[in-house]
């Protein structure tokens, strides 16, 4: 089904203003697979007849991964570019497609001048759910089916965040079993820290190998993902193991709505 | 006479052992104070909540509950029984013997019993954990930088614990017979629950037999003491006095949350206020000597609190063992960040003191390089464990990321990856070489899809 994203500045200039700013991030804008979780988080927001907007060309890399590579500066400008954007159209509130640029924006803008109220999509889809806007529970693809979440760094130990991914995932009415190493004691998928962009160091192993022989020992046959980076390294760690016949890694927004019926 | 002597042999050793210990108390904040200021004196009541919480209720120790609760044992005993050496200052400096037990009457039963049974609760945890150390294959004992003096250290503080509470539990028990026997000067106090077993092993001595056990075991338990006071700052060991101020001056933002630069802040606000030709607001009569550099290159160019956890790490380990890039066999590893840190920020404060004080151009070596490589740095994937695990909220990460910004702000270092991301960051707003124009492409796609 056809749908139609308008930019703020469209938005704008029709008069109007968004209930929530959708902050899609880099690799939710340019990257195919994350591509499609950004899509399903617009189609959940539009099933749930929340009006929102994007930048579009005018949103720009956080600097998330230039500041945890230590290049303070370049963090700084990208900040202060997109500050000086989020605020000339006097942005109130925004949802995140990344957890990285949730926890950027929330922590890290405001001292420099950007204080927003900022969620991370699955925050954001639970309380949709709890809040009646969006129906689940047509159709069910996902009961009785195993389903591991693997938390995202920047969420949980980042921000505390454990249980609206969670409570999302329950309107799933699916078999949610948890991973030897989650929620505080998660254990990363090896692509924070600017590693997304780099070969990793000498070692014995890829951390998202590791990680996936933690899935494996679920019996899960879903990977729930809130994270574009998460979801990549999951994926390769998935087929690195040769269980992507069986095995799907899917971010919660995909899940959502595939059980809405949105995509 | 033979009172007189002991109290004043007593008295010197006190007094010795005070100077070293403060002494070298004076020499550990004079390092400290080396590093960068920080403020930490916001939110009061919730940094007497967080060290409330997390040093004295233990909240972080009891996550991995075998160590956890033995550890609780050994804390409890160590806070309680300092209340029984109390009691044995002040017998020693008065010549007194066992002066609370008149003023207690039957509590002082109740709390001689008490101490007796945490002291063999301490006895047997320190032996569980002697064998867990050296006989289990428990991974994080045994990293590389726990080989030679860290191994050392950590056996020797269990077993001057398992001395100390042997000689405690001797002393009493010898006592209990010199009570039993009559002897002059033992008057009737205490009870004996766990003592009472090692009385056997003196039964069979003579009268003045009992009385050296029962003062052997006395100098010694307190000997010991001072000879731990004197000791424990030079080791990890420390960690018992500094969790307290460490957790205190917790980093109370979200663990996600790294700190925004306040130098490269005045930088970017002046480029961007549009005036090329801006300069900062006329500094003229008090120039700051020279330019703090950017990030962290040596032990100075961290925070006092940085270096004040590098003091209070206890190697347990606990980071290393969740650390991803460590669990993946990478070179880094977060307790040797802390260590490495703490060794050089001695060495410094060793070199400082050798020159009298002024310490100009340095002695060539840094923490970045010297002690902790590019490689190590390079590993982390900034996922927060480290810090989430460790039980008195020190962060290896933060000396981590510290160190990339010097590496990358001063000079100019990085993997050539990270490099290319920058200039995309830079050129094209996204990490990698797309388009800004592009990124609403996939609006366009939704609005053609069927």
């Amino acid at each position: 089904m056809a749908l139609t994203v308008p930019t703020l500045a469209e938005m704008n200039a029709r008069g109007e203003s968004p209930e929530v700013l959708f902050w899609v991030g880099c690799a939710g804008s340019f990257d195919d697979r994350a591509k499609r979780i950004t899509k399903a988080i617009a189609r959940i927001l539009n099933a749930a007849e929340v009006p929102f907007a994007v930048l579009g060309a005018e949103e720009s890399c956080t600097g998330d991964p230039a500041k945890r590579a230590g290049n303070e500066f370049l963090f700084q400008m990208q900040a202060a570019q997109n500050i000086a954007v989020l605020n000339g159209y006097g942005v109130k509130r925004i949802v995140t497609g990344c957890p990285h640029c949730f926890n950027t924006l929330k922590n890290e803008y405001p001292e420099l001048g950007g204080d927003y109220e900022v969620m991370h999509h699955t925050q954001f889809i639970q309380q949709l759910i709890a809040d009646g806007r969006l129906k689940v529970a047509d159709g069910q693809p996902f009961k009785g089916k195993r389903i591991t979440f693997h938390d995202p760094c920047y969420l949980g130990r980042g921000n505390g965040e454990y249980e609206a991914p969670r409570a999302a995932l329950a309107a799933l009415d699916a078999d949610l079993v948890e991973m030897r190493r989650c929620k505080k004691n998660g254990l990363c998928c090896g692509a924070g820290g600017a590693q997304m962009f780099k070969d990793a160091e000498k070692g014995n192993r890829e951390v998202n190998h590791e990680r996936t022989d933690d899935v494996l020992a679920t019996g899960a046959k879903v990977v729930a993902t809130g994270c574009p980076f998460c979801n990549t390294m999951m994926t390769d760690g998935v087929k690195n193991a040769e269980r992507e016949g069986d095995i799907e890694v899917k971010d919660i927004a995909e899940l959502i709505a595939e059980a809405a019926d949105l995509l | 006479m033979a009172h007189l002597i002991g109290q004043l042999t007593f008295l010197v050793l006190l007094g010795t052992a005070g100077f070293f210990f403060a002494r070298r108390i004076g020499q550990i904040r004079k390092n400290i104070q080396l590093g960068r200021d920080v403020d930490r004196s916001d939110r009061k009541s919730e940094r007497w909540a967080t060290m409330a919480r997390v040093a004295m209720g233990q909240s972080k120790m009891v996550v991995r509950p075998v160590a956890g609760i033995m550890h609780l044992v050994i804390y409890a005993g160590f806070i309680l029984i300092n209340i029984e050496v109390l009691e044995i200052l002040i017998d020693g400096i008065f010549g007194t013997h066992r002066v609370f037990a008149p003023y207690l009457g039957g509590f002082y039963d109740v709390l001689i019993g008490l101490f007796e049974w945490l002291a063999l609760g301490v006895l047997v945890a320190c032996v569980v954990f002697l064998v867990r150390r050296n006989v289990l294959p428990i991974a994080r004992f045994r990293s590389p930088e726990m080989k030679g003096w860290p191994k050392n250290d950590a056996n020797i503080i269990l077993v001057v614990e398992v001395l100390l509470m042997f000689a405690f539990l001797s002393m009493n028990a010898a006592d209990g017979i010199a009570q039993a026997r009559g002897l002059d000067h033992y008057i009737a106090a205490g009870s004996f629950p766990v003592s009472q077993w090692l009385q056997p092993l003196y039964a069979g001595l003579s009268d003045a037999g009992v009385v050296a056990v029962e003062r052997g075991a006395w100098w010694f338990h307190i000997v010991g003491i001072l000879g731990f006071l004197v000791y424990v700052p030079y080791s990890k060991h420390f960690h018992i006095f500094l969790a307290f101020p460490n957790t205190w001056y917790s980093d109370l933002t979200p663990a996600g949350q790294l700190d925004n630069m306040a130098a490269v802040k005045k930088e970017v606000d002046l480029m961007m206020s549009g005036d090329p030709f801006a300069a900062p607001a006329e500094p003229a009569s008090d120039v700051p000597a020279e330019p703090a550099p950017f990030g962290a290159k040596d032990v100075k160019d961290l925070t006092w609190k940085q270096l004040m956890e590098a003091y209070s790490c206890t190697e347990c380990g606990r980071c290393t063992s969740v650390c991803p890039a460590n669990a993946t066999g990478k070179l880094l590893s977060p307790r040797k960040v802390m260590m490495d840190t703490r060794d050089r920020v001695e060495e410094v404060g060793r070199a400082i003191n050798a020159a009298g004080g002024d310490w100009g151009q340095g002695d060539g070596k840094s923490l970045l390089g010297d002690y902790i490589s590019e490689e190590e740095l390079w590993a982390c994937t900034s996922c927060q464990a480290c810090v989430e695990a460790c039980p008195i909220n020190i962060s290896p990460m933060g000396i981590i990321l510290d160190m990339r910004r010097s590496l990358i702000m001063e000079d100019s270092k990085a993997p050539e990856p990270i490099t290319a991301m920058f200039n995309n960051v830079e050129n094209n707003g996204a990490p990698w070489a797309f388009p800004a124009a592009d990124r609403g492409k996939w609006t366009d796609e939704l609005a053609n899809e069927s």
